[in-house]
């Protein structure tokens, strides 16, 4: 394992001093230094959630022509250096943003969400205590919660005891279907947050873009714990 | 830098559990390099030629060594590459390593060959240089750049031990590609065809699976999983324990701690093994000690009962490859087999059920992985016409967490992330005043660190004291090309660049592969000659510098006019030989030289005896030898 350099970004190509932005300096084509940058940014894209996946597909083969260590082989070991750094980022970024949850969480947290921190912070405070990792049951789903834990509960005794309760196992497949197909209705709700998201101005923090931005948290949220409970039921079921 | 090394040539190397090639591009297609013997296959099998001279001999040749002395052979040391004794326990009760008694968990592993120790890098070395000495000679020129393939499921460990072994056998490693991923491109280079490929590869040692996404000659890696351990030998050592147990049972013999016989009954059950890829039914029959002989019949039916749990382990970790690719069966359009255990009919069933869909086996399975290392190596060198286009884009198989609070990993690269991969990670301190923290990486799927496997422990060092919590260190952990973990951080309060002490679990350090560097030379076939030259030269050099020193000592007027004139004739001699290549000429003018000046000698050291009773220091007499300095190289500590 080795140390990689921290490359210092300016303004001037290092090769031949002309002005350079981007990832080639328009003067002589060679690779510039790796900057820090979101992936957006990295892709030339505006942040908007609705993306061509199609589109970023062919950017994303585009770029790995021209950024990919294996073109770099023989050149000097800063260019190297650079290819592999960009190409990480790049496939970095390509993975994040083809990925629709994952393209909504990396936008939340360029807008200041803690998403990720909350979760980790959540999962050490469990463990400090002892505890399973509480999730807050989202209001619309506390008496649906309410009714699977039970039956969750006495699938588990059953399961103890070798017996075998066919209607409280059809019960819990009807539960598992009804979370399911709410499951894939958040895919449709997504998408209209998204539209809303990227209908908003840019550049300004208005109580708009909070107000959608929350509904985005929340309905991740909701999400997160509608996919767990379902894990739940097929464990049990299981 | 750029410019020059398209004229050289990069030679492409499958470096096998059981079998190693060497394959560069001849015009437009890869073709695998012969050895001397005319064989493309060298077995990955090294041997101590006779105990004295330390002399290495590698591939078919070591054969005889394998039968008749076990103690100064090895084969299939790709097992303990990258490993750890407390990891091998299981490969330890089939096959015959002999591991230095005072290894300890953590450390890297040393082989005891005849007399002497040697790592899995340095043994694997063996086999690169013989490789290297193939291409040479088919060459007639130097080759020092290569592309060494690996098993996709490799992780950190056993790929830096892969580099580090190219490094001790003098080649410049450019790339470490994926197994199967090498196979595709050379099936690619004919097809030029897009659509999903899966690759099942069962070769001697390990088993990987890929599945590949095709598309206008780029070659991306959506998933791939594996088995590091899981091959044809598993398959042997099953056959070889029910004969082991007949042997027992009906010849009354016990042959489990003569070396020779039971790799004599290795190779008969091997024979047999292949030749029920092609017959129903086969023959074991060895010649056993006290001229006794086992003979025994083996159905197909019967080999494919006892293999089939072997074959069975390989049905996962496809699954598991298609659910990462999100991929169901019926969307595979091709399926590709390498590994000479493929050649298996029932592997081939099992294939065919698995992915529904018919098999490619037009290129050999054994040398397809060397063929496809060679593209790639002509990619490296810039391309041609026939790689136009083509752009590897391979994934990183095992995901990478640092273990958090009570000993949980916390994933910040999954695996099948596209490599170049990356991910930076803040830390601080819990104590006020704290100027160190340690990280602990790890390699794998498991929820605990310790059941993944530990690639490094770092320290970062030279924070500045602050209250606990106040530092901010960022750290970055970027996977490259090959696979392998690089890491760099930063306090970012003070802008300072944090030291990184990183503490590999089983790997080398730079100064103990420099070191082997050095060392290779002493056991290698061919340099052994080179290295019999050089010390002759260092030790003409020293006596004619003693003797330098004897001319301006007092006593030298002590020699009569014709001792002197003998001292010089044999000097000149001596000064004319050794710049010629015959170490024997040298060793003889040392002889002559030594012979004529015993005198002088005899007359300084009772100078020296002299000074000595009058109380001067040994120091100041002049024909002393230096007092030895510490070897420059000692061998670092790893914990």
């Amino acid at each position: 394992m080795l140390h990689l350099a921290q490359t210092e970004t300016g303004a001037a190509c290092w090769s031949c001093g002309q002005a350079a932005s981007g990832h080639f300096c328009e003067a002589c084509g060679k690779i510039q230094p790796a900057q820090g940058t979101d992936y957006f940014s990295f892709l030339g894209l505006p942040r908007k959630l609705n993306i061509d996946t199609a589109a970023l597909e062919r950017e994303f083969y585009r770029l790995s022509r021209k950024l990919h260590p294996d073109l770099f082989a023989r050149g000097s070991s800063r260019e190297q250096e650079w290819s592999t750094e960009k190409t990480s980022q790049l496939n970095d970024a390509y993975r994040t943003l083809k990925d629709p949850i994952g393209r909504t969480q990396y936008l939340l947290e360029l807008e200041g969400v803690k998403l990720e921190e909350q979760s980790r912070n959540a999962t050490d405070a469990a463990r400090q205590s002892g505890t399973e990792k509480q999730q807050v049951v989202p209001p619309g789903l506390l008496e649906e919660v309410f009714e699977l834990n039970m039956q969750l509960e006495e699938m588990r005794m059953n399961k103890k005891m070798g017996e075998d309760d066919p209607n409280v196992t059809r019960d819990l497949q009807q539960a598992r279907d009804r979370l399911e197909q709410k499951f894939s209705q958040l895919g449709d709700e997504l998408k209209q947050i998204w539209d809303e998201w990227d209908a908003l101005p840019e550049l300004q923090n208005t109580q708009a873009r909070t107000t959608v931005r929350d509904r985005m948290v929340d309905l991740l949220n909701r999400r997160s714990y509608i996919r767990n409970l379902v894990r739940d039921v097929n464990e049990a079921l299981a | 830098m750029s410019g020059t090394i398209s004229e050289e040539r990069i030679v492409g190397i499958d470096l096998g559990t059981t079998n190693s090639l060497v394959a560069y591009m001849q015009g437009d297609s890869p073709a695998v390099i012969p050895g001397e013997d005319g064989s493309n296959l060298v077995p990955s099998l090294v041997g101590l030629a006779d105990a004295d001279t330390g002399q290495f001999i590698v591939g078919n040749v070591a054969r005889k060594v394998l039968i008749e002395h076990p103690e100064r052979a090895i084969y299939s040391v790709k097992r303990l590459m990258g490993r750890g004794i407390e990891d091998i326990q299981d490969e330890l009760k089939l096959f015959p390593f002999r591991i230095a008694e005072d290894v300890k968990p953590g450390e890297v592993l040393r082989i005891r060959l005849g007399e002497r120790e040697f790592t899995p890098p340095e043994i694997s070395a063996l086999i690169l240089r013989r490789l290297k000495k193939n291409a040479e000679r088919f060459f007639g020129e130097p080759v020092t750049k290569a592309v060494i393939t690996v098993p996709a499921y490799f992780n950190d460990a056993q790929r830096q031990a892969t580099k580090d072994a190219g490094r001790i056998a003098g080649l410049e490693v450019l790339r470490l590609v994926n197994e199967p991923t090498a196979a595709s491109l050379a099936y690619g280079l004919d097809k030029k065809k897009d659509g999903i490929v899966a690759v099942y590869d069962l070769g001697g040692g390990t088993f990987d699976v890929s599945i590949l996404k095709l598309h206008e000659g780029i070659f991306e890696v959506l998933s791939t999983n594996g088995d590091t351990h899981l091959g044809g030998d598993d398959i042997d050592n099953l056959l070889l324990t029910i004969a082991m147990d007949d042997i027992v049972g009906d010849l009354k013999l016990d042959i489990r701690r003569n070396g020779e016989a039971v790799q004599a009954l290795r190779k008969a059950v091997i024979d047999t093994k292949i030749a029920l890829s092609s017959q129903t039914e086969a023959m074991i029959d060895v010649e056993l000690p006290h001229g006794k002989r086992y003979q025994r019949a083996i159905s197909r039916e019967l080999f494919e009962q006892l293999a089939e749990p072997v074959i069975q382990r390989t049905v996962s970790p496809c699954k598991q490859a298609l659910a990462d690719a999100h991929l169901q069966p019926s969307q595979i359009d091709e399926v590709v087999l390498v590994g000479g255990s493929t050649r298996i009919p029932r592997v081939r069933a099992l294939v065919r059920e698995l992915f529904q869909r018919e098999l490619h086996t037009e290129l050999n399975p054994d040398e397809v992985v060397a063929l496809g290392a060679a593209v790639q190596a002509r990619i490296l060198a810039g391309g041609s016409a026939a790689t136009q286009d083509m752009l590897l884009l391979d994934v990183t198989p095992l995901s990478l967490g640092i273990e958090a609070l009570g000993g949980v990993v916390a994933k910040i690269i999954q695996r099948n992330s596209t490599i170049p991969a990356s991910a930076t990670e803040h830390f601080t301190t819990g104590v006020e005043g704290q100027t160190n923290v340690a990280i602990h990486v790890v390699q794998g799927e498991r929820e605990l660190a310790s059941d993944c496997r530990s690639l490094a422990r770092f320290d970062l060092k030279g924070i500045p004291p602050m209250s606990a919590g106040l530092p901010r260190i960022e750290v970055k952990f970027l996977i490259d090309a090959n696979g392998i973990l690089h890491v760099s951080a930063r306090e970012q309060r003070s802008g300072k660049q944090a030291e990184i002490e990183v503490k590999p679990t089983y790997g080398l350090t730079d100064d103990q592969v420099e070191k082997m560097i050095l060392e290779s030379f002493d056991y290698a076939e061919e340099d052994f000659r080179q290295r019999q030259l050089i010390e002759a030269r260092n030790e003409a050099e020293t006596i004619l510098h003693a003797l330098e020193k004897g001319r301006r000592h007092l006593v030298w007027h002590r020699l009569s006019k014709q001792e002197s004139q003998e001292i010089a004739q044999r000097e000149a001699e001596l000064n004319q030989v050794k710049a010629g290549q015959d170490h024997k000429q040298i060793r003889a003018a040392i002889e002559e030289l030594n012979k004529v000046t015993m005198r002088l000698a005899d007359l300084m050291m009772d100078s020296a005896v002299a000074s000595a009773l009058k109380g001067k220091s040994m120091d100041k007499t002049e024909f002393k030898n230096d007092v030895t300095a510490p070897h420059p190289i000692a061998p670092a500590e790893i914990k």
